[in-house]
């Protein structure tokens, strides 16, 4: 049989060590190439953590993701320059999710910035980090000043059980609303956390010191309800909550308004229309995008994966899968992807092809399991 | 009855001029989560390195190829219903599909189980 998927990922140029390199191996996890780094794929099994996930709460290690601290005079409005959200009248420790956008309009990356007394707190994702920082180095005014703080790691620990455990070791933790965020201490280490993550479910993501972190991960698996989890289901479980992945869902020829990420685009900025490619995205808000974002749902039992394309009835391509798999919550395949505006109605009938082979197919509404996020004042 | 192994992590369990043919207990683990399998009709006539069989975990789709020629006598309808047999029994119930042999000299030059064993391990 071929193993292809496995040996694509191998030649990889020298890859750097994280801080839980050694924390991932010594618990059994298959480590893989990921955004220059070894990371743990999964322990396991990727379905047994994933549900594991949905059920109690699971320890994510995405120190591999970017954190940077964006600071210098008004740099609230200079990042209005760079991004379609609301800085100026941003709240401290509210994070944002935002879209580093080029002058086109394209996504160079999505993240989530949160004012933090007089800085800003940006979260990139891990392929894409390097980039970001030299792009905002470039557009930004000589007096902000990018602070990348590579010696932090980053722990997500998400699932319904997340906030119970987490407040056995961090008391207060849990009175954090979703998309709150705030400043905590552990055992004489700086911590940053916030109730956010990539998953659907309630949870944190929390910023340690990296020489801190393995301790930190040792005291929150200790908990019975929590497992480490590797980024194997960590993807699935962002197809689930329908969450586009940057340089997959995402890229720098797709515009806000074509991801179906509307909600990014804040009104003030729109009324103002100075952020970059404001012309062609108030258009598009205007009149509808090209093409669109959509999930869909998929006879039989084979996932459907990135790179299929989908078909009309009649054979017409009018679109492709950016995203696609099996989920284990649901039990069959799952994918999203890009479609012509005329076809992206929920229910429109089409077929996905892929190495030869047509697949039923119709659009779906996202996500495909519910968000289980902590809304303060919402009932539990 | 003996058991032939390949470097493309199959097995073959051949019993008169009938082979059996799985996937190893290194291939499933090397996969992960198994989620589907596509198994040949019986009747269907494959050649050795044809495309025979279909095998998709959580992460990757692999094809299963034939590794002797051969007429396929039966496809295991249970690994179609339940996947998840070819991780938790891989060379055993979890076998993909059975062919007459048509040329018994392919297996000749195929590994033994200890040499497959061994060789495994130098991955």
């Amino acid at each position: 049989m071929s193993m292809d998927a496995e040996s694509d990922t191998v030649d990889e140029p020298r890859l750097d060590k994280l801080p839980l390199d050694s924390w991932h191996r010594t618990r059994g996890a298959r480590m893989v190439p990921f955004a220059g780094y070894e990371m743990p794929v999964q322990y396991e099994g990727i379905i047994a953590e994933h549900l594991w996930t949905r059920e109690n709460a699971g320890l994510f290690d995405v120190s591999h993701m970017g954190q940077l601290l964006v600071h210098g005079q008004s740099v609230d409005s200079a990042l209005e320059k760079l991004m379609p959200g609301d800085f100026q009248s941003a709240p401290d420790m509210k994070p944002k999710y935002s879209l580093l956008l080029n002058e086109d309009g394209g996504i160079i990356d999505d993240l989530m910035a949160t004012r933090r007394g007089e800085d800003f707190y940006v979260v990139v994702n891990g392929a894409t980090k390097h980039g970001d920082i030299a792009n905002m180095r470039s557009r930004l005014p000589d007096e902000i000043v990018i602070y990348y703080m590579k010696e932090q790691a980053l722990l997500a620990l998400q699932g319904p059980r997340a906030a119970e455990m987490l407040d056995t070791i961090l008391p207060g933790v849990a009175e954090l609303g979703f998309m709150q965020a705030g400043a905590f201490n552990w055992r004489g280490h700086n911590l940053w956390i916030s109730r956010s993550g990539y998953t659907g479910e309630d949870g944190f993501e929390i910023s340690v010191p990296g020489i801190a972190a393995a301790d930190l991960a040792d005291a929150i698996t200790a908990h019975e309800l929590v497992k480490p989890i590797g980024l194997g289901a960590r993807d699935s479980l962002r197809l689930e909550a329908g969450l586009p992945l940057y340089g997959h869902d995402l890229d720098d020829r797709t515009t806000p308004v074509m991801a179906g990420l509307n909600f990014a685009i804040n009104k003030r900025r729109r009324v103002e229309g100075e952020f970059p490619g404001a012309a062609r995205i108030l258009g598009e808000l205007g009149s509808g995008p090209p093409v669109l974002r959509v999930g869909f749902d998929i006879d039989g039992r084979q996932p459907v994966r990135e790179g299929a394309l989908v078909l009309t009835g009649e054979g017409n391509e009018v679109g492709r899968i950016t995203s696609g798999g099996f989920s284990p919550s649901l039990q069959r395949p799952i994918a999203m992807g890009y479609v012509g505006i005329s076809f992206a109605e929920l229910g429109t009938e089409l077929k996905l092809e892929q190495r030869g082979k047509l697949f039923e197919a119709r659009v779906a509404a996202m996500p495909f399991v519910p968000h289980r996020y902590h809304r303060k004042g919402a009932s539990a | 009855m003996t058991v032939f192994f390949t470097k493309e992590h199959e097995w073959i369990k051949v019993d008169g001029d009938i082979a059996t043919v799985g996937i190893t207990d290194h291939a499933q683990e090397q996969l992960g989560d198994i989620v589907f399998a596509e198994v040949p009709e019986a009747g269907r006539s494959l050649s050795k390195g044809q495309e025979a069989a279909v095998v998709e975990s959580v992460k990757a789709a692999s094809d299963v190829y034939a590794p002797v020629s051969g007429e396929v006598t039966e496809g295991n309808g249970k690994v179609v219903d339940d996947p998840s047999i070819v991780n938790s029994d891989p060379e055993g119930e979890g076998w993909f599909f059975k062919l007459k042999l048509a040329n018994p000299g392919e297996l000749d030059g195929l590994m033994d189980e200890a040499a497959y064993r061994e060789w495994v391990k130098t991955l």
